[in-house]
């Protein structure tokens, strides 16, 4: 579980957070909405430690982040995956290379249990014949499942995703919402999706948290969002002249 | 502009004291290390070859052409060249150089992995960023930029002697007999300890340009040439330095 409680963040003058209370739960798909630019990258950024907040807390469990030492937030971190929003493969690694890499780093396992780990990370994300190619060689879709291949190969507790659909076509896009779904609920873990892909959240989104001016405007789950009065999220939601006209339909 | 020296060389501590953390996994390090040697040594092979072959010919060349007097006697041309090859020529005009190229391969490599968030997903992993990143270039570079400015110095006399065999300025044992009559090997333990320093500076400059790099392909290119030209700037300085404090 993770819990916000009156995260804060400045950048300079400027206030991007703006007090974000709220708890994320287990093997929920989290998904935190918001225009561009309302702060949700900030919001992830700050939850996985990149970007120190300026106050308030992040606990995971019962950790709070912002009060413990580099070796505990070490530790905090190999139970975190992430996926970002342009893959982040390491461009001069294979696929196989790119998802071996964690476990190279922070395990003493036998190399042919590594590669067994790996082929079935690969396997469980649809990848197969291309552990040797090489990030450039593949599509965006098939980055965005390595990059879910190495954000679960050590088991993670807590997976962020980032952008999960950007640049992928409606397909691709429902394929890897599947995906997310299928594991969160698989392994159990804490998942938070960044996004502002409203197919996303009415697919597989259980928790949703929506972002307006780096502010939590509204908290709830996908069949509140279509009936909530919130007009600041209403016409973030139905800002299409196809959901525009569900709405008049609604009402 | 005082402000902003504070600030950079600030960061640059900071950043050089991150990387002193006990590696995750040691021998990815070294792997690491191993595959930046070769990508440094290897990599840089032909272009020093050249350079120094070249260097050396043209000061014999040029040499011969100042000393006009028939009571010097030719063997003075191998006493230049070899003495300015190891002590200013291989070491700094080679390292001007691959300040060029190793300077500019790090800093883009390191920035495009920044801009592209890979550095963000080293760190989300647990691991040291700047331990993995910058410590396998630092000890690299540490390593074969004294190694190649050895076979610089050495290519660089070479060259002499073949543009004085060829051209007729001076025979190879004259030349020889002139470049061993002045040697000192002090002057070699010199030439190494530029080697090492400006190994340092172009690795660390360049390496600080790229970790720091902010926005995208047009701040990587920023971020590169800004390595290059601090670090030829660096070089230049610590060669004056050097020289004033050491000879």
């Amino acid at each position: 579980m993770i819990r916000l409680q009156d995260v804060r963040k400045t950048f300079g003058q400027q206030e991007v957070l703006k007090g974000i209370s709220s708890t994320f739960h287990p093997g929920k798909v989290n998904m935190i909405i918001g225009a561009s630019g309302s702060g949700k990258s900030v919001l992830m950024k700050a939850m996985v430690g990149l970007h120190p907040i300026t106050s308030g807390h992040i606990f995971y469990g019962d950790t709070d982040l912002a009060n413990i030492n580099e070796t505990d937030r070490l530790s905090l971190r190999r139970k975190i995956g992430m996926l970002f929003q342009n893959s982040a493969l390491f461009d001069s690694m294979t696929v196989e290379e790119n998802v071996l890499f964690p476990l190279n780093m922070f395990t003493q396992e036998s190399k042919s249990q590594k590669l067994e780990r790996v082929n079935f990370c690969l396997e469980r994300v649809g990848l197969i014949n291309t552990n040797k190619k090489f990030p450039s060689e593949i599509s965006g879709g098939m980055k965005k499942r390595v990059g879910i291949a190495r954000a679960i190969v050590l088991n993670p507790a807590f997976l962020f995703v980032d952008e999960p659909n950007s640049g992928l076509d409606p397909l691709t896009s429902i394929l890897i919402d599947e995906l997310i779904k299928e594991i969160t609920e698989e392994y159990q873990m804490t998942t938070l999706v960044n996004t502002h892909d409203m197919n996303s959240v009415m697919e597989i989104g259980d928790h949703i948290v929506y972002i307006y001016k780096g502010e939590k405007c509204w908290e709830g789950d996908k069949n509140a969002i279509l009936t909530t009065d919130n007009e600041i999220l209403n016409n973030f939601v139905f800002a299409t002249n196809f959901l525009k006209d569900f709405k008049q339909r609604r009402n | 502009m005082l402000t902003g020296f504070f600030f950079h060389f600030g960061r640059y501590t900071l950043l050089l004291k991150s990387m002193w953390k006990r590696p995750e996994n040691g021998a990815i390090y070294w792997q690491e290390t191993m595959r930046q040697m070769v990508s440094l040594g290897v990599g840089s092979l032909v272009i020093v070859f050249i350079i120094s072959v070249f260097m050396g010919a043209v000061t014999t060349v040029q040499t011969a052409y100042q000393l006009v007097s028939g009571f010097i006697p030719r063997s003075i041309i191998g006493s230049i060249v070899s003495d300015s090859s190891i002590l200013e020529l291989a070491p700094t005009i080679t390292s001007l150089v691959l300040a060029g190229k190793i300077g500019s391969n790090m800093a883009s490599e390191i920035g495009t992995m920044r801009v592209t968030e890979q550095i963000d997903a080293l760190e989300i992993m647990g691991v040291n960023a700047p331990g993995y990143l910058l410590m396998p270039r630092i000890v690299s570079a540490l390593i074969m930029v004294p190694l190649l400015i050895m076979l610089s110095t050495a290519l660089c006399i070479g060259g002499g002697i073949l543009a004085g065999h060829l051209s007729g300025i001076i025979e190879s044992s004259v030349f020889i007999d002139g470049a061993r009559s002045t040697f000192k090997a002090f002057n070699v333990g010199f030439a190494m300890s530029k080697a090492i320093t400006y190994g340092f500076m172009i690795s660390s400059i360049s390496c600080y340009q790229g970790y720091y790099t902010e926005g995208g392909a047009l701040e990587v290119g920023k971020s590169s040439t800004k390595a290059v030209v601090f670090s030829c700037i660096l070089i230049l300085l610590s060669d004056y330095v050097l020289a004033q404090l050491i000879l």
